[in-house]
């Protein structure tokens, strides 16, 4: 610790001096008793931009989609008690989903901790299991050292949301500062570099291969832009197919003709019966997650498998691997396509040639094709067309969850990464508007569109006066099928159709409602009308609610039902009875 | 294709932490958290200077997950390292248990009797109790409180498994 008499400082400045250290822009708040020194030190300056949100939990997701859409650090000031607790789900998603955050939360003064004090909560007990680390400050002297620490933390190795919880006495309380290169970086050193005999082992077995498939996520993104260079040039060099997780779309442009869409649950036919025939897999930065595997004991049967993951526990968790490599995406990349060069690897042109007729044939499937109606609007047709007229602008997409989310992820395609902001791990409703506003604040000139179900959306709704107040011209693109859709589609097809609970009854006007929070309201209710509808919310300066009314019983398709493996997933248009087990039923 | 080791083991792991708050509670709550067993687990401080705290947890889980627990530990931010005994070195474990004896007469002499053949201590004497002093493998004081049983066994108190392994290496 510092003893510099001549730094000392009261906590508060302490804070608002390390987010200045750390260049930090934009913090995403809702002031409250136990934060309120904090904010008057907010009040004080004029460089730190301070967004009101209007609940915690919209903080959470405007400061992913601030995370995710620039690869920085996501910054959330939440009070004491309800503060904290409202903030909890957002940091989950965070941390499912590997988004670095620094959230910190006010606390009663350290003599009334453990007095159930008002607004009192115990927030490192709570946020324990939804934090990377989490810290409450016992003294002032350790304030500098934790908030320079915490956005190490947040930041480095597989990133995640750190709280720093801090007493109101501690924030009045005089203490020395010290910059961030005077701390020492704890002992948490995460690998960078990948073991060199893994990576030569896994370029041999790469250009072994006959039937091979890239299987990337979100690992790509949160290495960085370099890793997305990087993928890029190896996928070149090699030939080979390559599919993504929701996680990583856009780290591999999906206007490469090697590109096979996402795969998973609701991922394109191609991809999925590539994962499961392929005879050698690279995953990249995706960590086998259900949605990704379906049955696990049916999943690619017969393939050796390379696993690229900076966290070790993502190593053989749920899939046997052949070739761990322990390492960042960017690293490990970089040296693998050395090897490649070196070694002058070359794959058996051959069997790789055969390998992509077998695809081309699984591609003429079309398995992202839909029944088109020229009387309703369907919802595919939607995004279809939404992507259409904005692809050529500077575009950023959001997600909330569910049906729209899996439409969006198959019919909006992304040429860069950080482009796409939507909840995959947690699978949080709610998200995608206040994510819209943290990518909005990041990017003020950018197209920002969350596309949205009128279900999700109405779960973080108030972030709309957020918009408002900011003059952030976020466009909210509602699929409006009356339904919660995903829900009602799980219930036709595994419950027998008795739709308990999943009809979105008592719906407001949405244009009525974005008139009311000051913003535009646009309705489209046919195919013929949507065009000029899009092009006019495009055009329209200011945040806008569509509210886009599709067909109300469309399926999301193709989908690996719970239970079942990539090879026997079911196509739109066939039967819809689905036959699943008991055991598949069990599984989410 | 998943790995369905159904084989369980237990192991013993040592887990070097820094001696900050909720290291403990941060620890604990991956184990119920995950749904993994502790079927011992004992902590003190080991470096005063450092503030490193030693824990060590028996655990048991397919190998499997047993991998999955040392990866798990290894990425809470205040642990330092973590060491499976079972497997990476041949490992000396013990446990200290106060073990409380209660009776008159025979009872009593042969409490004290087998206690002495187990090498345990008298740390605490009345005319009617005794209260037993007794170090070694976790079997080894198993046996011990199934003997007192009938002979007036009141109560026990056990330390968990301490662990190290043998030879001039550190963990």
């Amino acid at each position: 610790m510092s003893d510099q008499k001549t730094d000392q400082m009261t906590g508060a400045e302490i804070v608002i001096k390390a987010l200045k250290d750390q260049g930090v822009e934009h913090i995403f708040g809702y002031p409250g008793g136990a934060v309120l020194p904090i904010y008057d030190e907010i009040f004080k300056q004029d460089w730190l931009h301070h967004i009101l949100v209007r609940h915690e939990q919209g903080a959470a997701h405007a400061a992913e989609g601030y995370a995710r859409s620039t690869g920085k650090c996501g910054v959330l000031l939440v009070t004491s008690g309800p503060g904290a607790t409202n903030a909890v789900t957002g940091l989950t998603d965070a941390l499912m989903d590997s988004i670095p955050l620094v959230c910190i939360t006010g606390q009663v003064p350290t003599h009334l901790i453990g007095s159930d004090a008002f607004q009192e909560c115990d927030t490192v007990g709570i946020t324990r299991p939804c934090t990377k680390h989490n810290y409450l400050v016992k003294s002032v002297d350790d304030l500098a050292e934790i908030m320079h620490e915490a956005f190490y933390i947040a930041t480095s190795g597989r990133p995640g949301p750190v709280v720093i919880d801090i007493p109101k006495d501690i924030q009045f309380a005089p203490g020395p500062y010290m910059s961030p290169e005077k701390i020492s970086k704890a002992s948490y050193q995460p690998p960078k570099k990948g073991d060199l005999n893994g990576i030569r082992e896994a370029a041999e077995l790469i250009a072994s291969a006959k039937k091979p498939v890239f299987y990337t996520g979100g690992g790509v993104v949160n290495a960085g832009p370099v890793a997305s260079k990087l993928l890029r040039e190896f996928v070149g060099l090699t030939g080979y197919p390559i599919t993504s997780t929701l996680m990583g779309l856009g780290a591999f442009p999906a206007s490469d003709n090697q590109w096979l869409g996402m795969l998973g649950m609701h991922g394109t036919y191609e991809a999925n019966m590539a994962m499961h025939d392929c005879d050698v897999m690279i995953n990249i930065g995706a960590r086998f997650d259900d949605r990704i595997t379906g049955r696990l004991d049916a999943f690619s049967p017969n393939s050796k498998k390379i696993h690229v993951d900076i966290d070790p526990s993502s190593i053989n968790k749920t899939v046997h691997v052949d070739v761990p490599i322990v390492g960042d995406v960017a690293h490990v990349l970089e040296d693998m396509i050395r090897i490649w060069k070196e070694t002058a690897c070359s794959p058996d042109k051959q069997a790789i040639s055969d390998w992509w007729q077998e695809i081309e044939g699984w591609r003429k499937v079309n398995s992202l094709g839909f029944e088109q109606s020229d009387t309703i609007i369907k919802p595919q047709y939607a995004v279809q067309r939404l992507y259409e007229l904005s692809k050529d602008k500077d575009v950023y997409i959001s997600t909330e969850v569910g049906q729209h989310q899996m439409w969006a992820a198959q019919h909006f395609h992304f040429e860069e990464p950080n482009r796409w902001m939507t909840s995959g791990g947690l699978g949080t409703m709610g998200y995608g508007l206040p994510a819209a506003i943290g990518t909005q604040i990041a990017h003020p000139e950018a197209l920002v569109i969350d596309i949205a179900g009128e279900a999700s959306v109405l779960m973080n709704m108030q972030e709309m006066s957020t918009a408002v107040q900011y003059n952030l011209p976020v466009k909210i693109f509602i699929l409006n099928n009356e339904y919660m859709g995903m829900v009602r589609q799980w219930q036709q097809l595994l419950h027998g159709g008795r739709y308990s609970h999943s009809y979105s009854e008592a719906l407001p006007d949405f244009v009525k409602l974005a008139e009311a929070y000051g913003a535009t309201g646009i309705r489209a209710t046919n195919p013929g009308e949507l065009d000029a509808a899009i092009t006019q919310m495009l055009d329209t300066p200011g945040p806008v609610i569509f509210d886009c009314v599709v067909s109300k019983d469309e399926n999301c398709f193709p989908m690996i039902p719970s239970g079942k493996a990539h090879n026997e997933m079911i196509l739109a248009g066939e039967p819809a009875d689905v036959e699943v087990s008991e055991e598949g039923k069990a599984l989410v | 294709m998943m790995m369905n080791d159904r084989s369980i083991e237990a192991h013993t792991l040592s887990v070097l932490v820094e001696n900050a708050a909720g290291v403990l509670a941060r620890v604990i709550g991956l184990f119920s958290g995950r749904g993994y067993n502790i079927e011992s687990l004992t902590v003190a401080e080991v470096d005063g200077e450092a503030h490193m705290s030693r824990i060590t947890i028996v655990t048991s889980g397919s190998p499997m997950v047993i991998e999955q627990i040392k990866a798990q530990l290894s990425r809470i931010v205040p642990v330092s390292r973590v060491t499976d005994l079972t497997v990476e070195a041949e490992a000396i474990e013990r446990e200290m248990a106060l073990v409380k004896v209660a009776g008159t007469g025979e009872k009593r002499v042969e409490a004290l009797r087998v206690s002495e053949s187990f090498r345990a201590r008298v740390v605490d004497t009345t005319h009617e109790s005794f209260v037993f002093e007794l170090t070694g493998a976790k079997t080894k004081i198993d046996a011990f409180v199934q003997l007192m049983r009938p002979l007036g066994l009141k109560e026990v108190s056990r330390t968990g498994i301490a662990a190290i392994a043998r030879g001039p290496e550190a963990m």
